[in-house]
């Protein structure tokens, strides 16, 4: 089973209407990593999470989870597979620690004793009502029950969409632990920053298609270096230099973006202008993900 | 507009009324024209079918007689002219169906948006705090204005009398009014808006028991109890009594002055009742789709089995005292014994009327049951539930068999009530228990069927569910008024009760029951399939 990926999506479409919410979408999560799926509102994530889930129907395009079929297959496959929605909403009557029993026992059951080292953890009284939880805490009753439970796969949908950063620190340390435990985990986000500290893996997903996949490394090897510098003088050629970006000259001081592979041609250049300061800056997945919805003129 | 104070309580309630406006544009219209319209056309069949002076008197004394009838629209008060008719037979439809309308306005813009956060959005903005519930009644308000303007025109362009068109058209106005301020009301006092609703159509309920107790019982001050009742005693074309009108205004106005004061006390969201903290684990049977949707459900359940028991326990005690009126009346007991019966007869149409009126209300619970498929599904809850190992088919039919059960529990309650208290006051409490528990259960099939309806729709085309509401309405007015308008046999067969066949008289036909159930399943198993193949919608 190793060898096979837990996802495995090419060709996916789907349109509500005259939208197109996926538009050939490709997507494949190796077993045991932990997947980054990133894109902003509206790009495609939780339609292609609920097509997973066998709640929608694929127009048209291949998907497969865990080896089955998600539609056909769908409650089989549920058993191996714990899901978080992006936005949780509970039953007004019933606790927070009965919907995290029922959820986890409509799965096949789930670990008291997790639960209650979760509920712990995530500081979380399971004593109130589902209307009475502010949206963080719907939404760690909702982590509460599939982290619970002993599954494959978890299915995340923006998960942290509510919790503050202490909660947010815990969320990450439990996602970790999953992943050391073998567990498959795909994280649909926007929150960048989130996907840095988890992810193996990213794929990248706008308008309904896939527009970057690979390691975080691989990805960053596409983009640029934010370079700044205090210079004894300007050194000439450099707003000529292929490759440069947003260059900024402010007195000696100057502060621009540079293509990977014209790194070494710009360095040579502002070595050559007598460096007294510089700080070389990976690009933040901020940039890089700035840099694939910018909307280009 | 200026009317406003900058700054004050009511500030962007106009602002607040366009909003309501644009998004009730379909819905209000075409409630503003059906009351008015099913008004005029039965005036002018009653003008059709009767149009003799003589053969209205005639009438009269049939309806004099039978408090079966009574009890479903109320006294007539001149049976002489086409309008003192049309009023005796629609007051009552029409004053509920214009109260039902301004529950469901009224909720809809004050305590749903409330329920769903979105007053949160719109407090947030420079918006009065009585903005929201004051442009709720302003739109609810202006309906029933409107309605009772229609009804005026309508029947005094018909050639009736233009004064007793008014105090008609003011009748239903009034009892929209009225329940315009129940309804304010109980959306201060309940969290969800579900509960604002039953609160309010309960209290809807209540005003229809009691006129109809007292109108059937003639016990005057039963029916003054009841705004249905206050309805009725404007007798628009029959000496009209314009005080009554001031009557719904000032009980609408200090219903809404109570709300108001309420209102101001209240943090957002909040009911009157602080919430109660739950257990930290769930029981261990609560470990299935169905136990879920017992559980969903059953607070519901047992409100509604709480009515139909005080219901029914009403009605039966006051059965025999209808048989009274021939007991006291020769030449009334003549007039009977003539078309073949006599007190007893009398107290049996009476039951069979109200087990057909449980029947028919139990349809509601029936759709309100089913359709909560719909409700859990658009609030994305059906979502996380059948992300989990459930199968499609176990969580809807969950729900379908608590709409099933529960519809056939409600309707057996009620007629088990009925028969123990009637029993009680004939000697025979558990023989007639029993006779009236087997006749209530003859509905059952009937009622089902809107399940069935309901589960179908919710299947197949969930943006028209709807249309279950308009199903059972249908069906109340096809045997509220298919007598009345003299439908061909057809039309009124498409409601299933038209075929629920008579059970207090003699030995039942199992046949129709056995087709009802038939049609039920059929309906039923065809939504349950729609469903398995569709997209889950919400979110």
């Amino acid at each position: 089973m190793a060898n096979s990926p837990a996802v495995l999506i090419s060709g996916l479409s789907k349109r509500y209407g005259k939208v197109r919410a996926l538009d050939g979408l490709d997507l494949t999560v190796r077993t045991g990593e932990v997947h980054g799926f990133l894109g902003p509102n509206g790009s495609g994530k939780t339609t292609t999470l609920r097509i997973l889930l066998g709640l929608l129907r694929a127009d048209a395009g291949h998907a497969e989870l865990l080896g089955g079929d998600p539609w056909r297959d769908a409650v089989e496959l549920h058993r191996r597979l714990a899901y978080v929605p992006g936005d949780v909403v509970l039953w007004p009557s019933l606790s927070g620690g009965e919907a995290i029993d029922l959820l986890g026992r409509l799965r096949g059951g789930l670990d008291p004793r997790r639960k209650a080292a979760l509920l712990e953890r995530f500081d979380l009284d399971p004593s109130r009502k589902g209307r009475a939880y502010s949206k963080g805490n719907r939404q760690k009753v909702a982590l509460i029950a599939a982290l619970a439970s002993d599954v494959e796969l978890l299915i995340l949908d923006e998960p942290t969409s509510g919790l503050d950063p202490l909660m947010e620190a815990t969320f990450r340390e439990a996602v970790a632990a999953e992943r050391d435990n073998g567990r498959t985990v795909l994280l649909s986000s926007h929150l960048l920053s989130e996907v840095e500290a988890l992810c193996d893996q990213v794929t990248i997903i706008r308008d309904g298609r896939a527009v970057e996949t690979g390691t975080l490394a691989q990805l960053r090897h596409l983009t640029r270096t934010s370079i700044t510098a205090e210079l004894d003088r300007v050194p000439d050629g450099l707003a000529a230099l292929k490759g440069v970006h947003d260059l900024a000259v402010n007195g000696s001081r100057i502060r621009f973006d540079i293509d990977a592979e014209q790194l070494a041609s710009a360095l040579r250049l502002i070595t050559d202008a007598g460096v007294r300061a510089l700080t070389c800056r990976p690009p933040t997945l901020e940039e890089l993900f700035l840099r694939h919805y910018q909307v280009k003129p | 507009m200026t009317g406003t104070l900058p700054g004050g309580p009511l500030t962007g309630t106009l602002t607040l009324v366009r909003l309501a406006l644009r998004r009730d544009r379909v819905l209000l219209p075409v409630w503003i024209v059906l009351i008015p319209g099913v008004i005029a056309a039965s005036a002018s069949a009653i003008a059709d079918l009767y149009p003799q002076a003589a053969q209205r008197v005639a009438l009269g004394v049939t309806i004099s007689s039978a408090p079966a009838l009574q009890a479903l629209t109320g006294p007539v008060f001149d049976a002489t002219s086409v309008g003192g008719l049309t009023a005796w037979r629609l007051t009552t439809m029409a004053s509920v169906l214009a109260a039902l309308m301004s529950i469901l306005v009224i909720t809809r813009h004050t305590r749903a948006e409330e329920e769903t956060g979105r007053t949160e959005l719109i407090g947030a903005c420079a918006i009065g705090r009585h903005a929201t519930p004051a442009s709720a009644v302003l739109v609810a308000g202006s309906a029933n204005l409107l309605i009772g303007l229609l009804i005026t025109l309508a029947l005094a362009g018909q050639g009736l009398p233009g004064a007793g068109a008014l105090a008609f058209g003011l009748a239903v106005s009034g009892t929209g009014w009225t329940f315009t301020g129940v309804a304010i009301l109980a959306a201060q006092l309940t969290e969800h808006a579900r509960t604002a609703n039953a609160l309010a159509t309960a209290v809807l309920g209540l005003a229809f028991l009691l006129r109809a107790l007292g109108d059937a019982a003639r016990i005057e001050p039963l029916s003054w109890l009841s705004p249905l009742g206050w309805a009725q005693r404007i007798r628009a074309f029959a000496g009209e009594r314009w005080q009554v009108v001031a009557l719904f205004a000032v009980t609408g106005l200090a219903l809404v002055a109570v709300a108001a004061l309420l209102s101001a006390r209240r943090d957002l969201g909040a009911g009157l009742l602080p919430p109660r903290l739950g257990p930290r684990d769930a029981a261990p049977d609560l470990s299935s789709p169905f136990a879920l949707a017992w559980r969903l459900q059953r607070g519901g359940l047992l409100t509604w089995t709480i009515g139909f028991t005080v219901v029914g326990a009403m009605f039966g005690a006051l059965a025999h005292s209808v048989g009274d009126i021939v007991r006291d009346n020769p030449s009334l007991a003549e007039l009977l014994s003539r078309i073949g019966g006599g007190a007893d007869v009398l107290t049996d149409t009476f039951l069979t009327a109200e087990l057909g009126l449980l029947g028919l209300v139990a349809g509601g619970y029936a759709v309100q049951a089913t359709l909560r498929l719909q409700a859990e599904e658009s609030a994305i809850r059906a979502e996380p539930v059948l992300a989990t190992a459930v199968p499609r088919w176990r969580w809807t039919t969950g729900h379908l068999f608590v709409a099933l059960s529960g519809s056939a529990t409600i309707v057996a309650v009620g007629g088990l009530t009925t028969g123990l208290t009637h029993g009680i006051r004939t000697g025979e409490p558990v023989g007639q228990a029993m006779r009236l528990l087997g006749a209530a259960l003859v509905q059952v099939p009937a009622t089902w069927t809107l399940a069935g309806i309901a589960m179908l729709l919710f299947g197949l085309v969930p943006r028209l569910t709807a249309l279950a509401w308009a199903a059972l309405a249908a069906f109340a007015l096809l045997s509220q008024l298919g007598e009345l308008l003299q439908l061909d046999d057809w039309i009124r067969g498409l409601s299933p009760f038209s075929h629920v066949p008579q059970a207090l008289s003699g030995p039942v036909r199992a046949t129709p029951l056995l087709w009802l159930d038939a049609i039920t399943a059929a309906l039923s198993l065809a939504g349950i399939i729609a469903f398995q193949r569709r997209d889950l919608r919400g979110g």
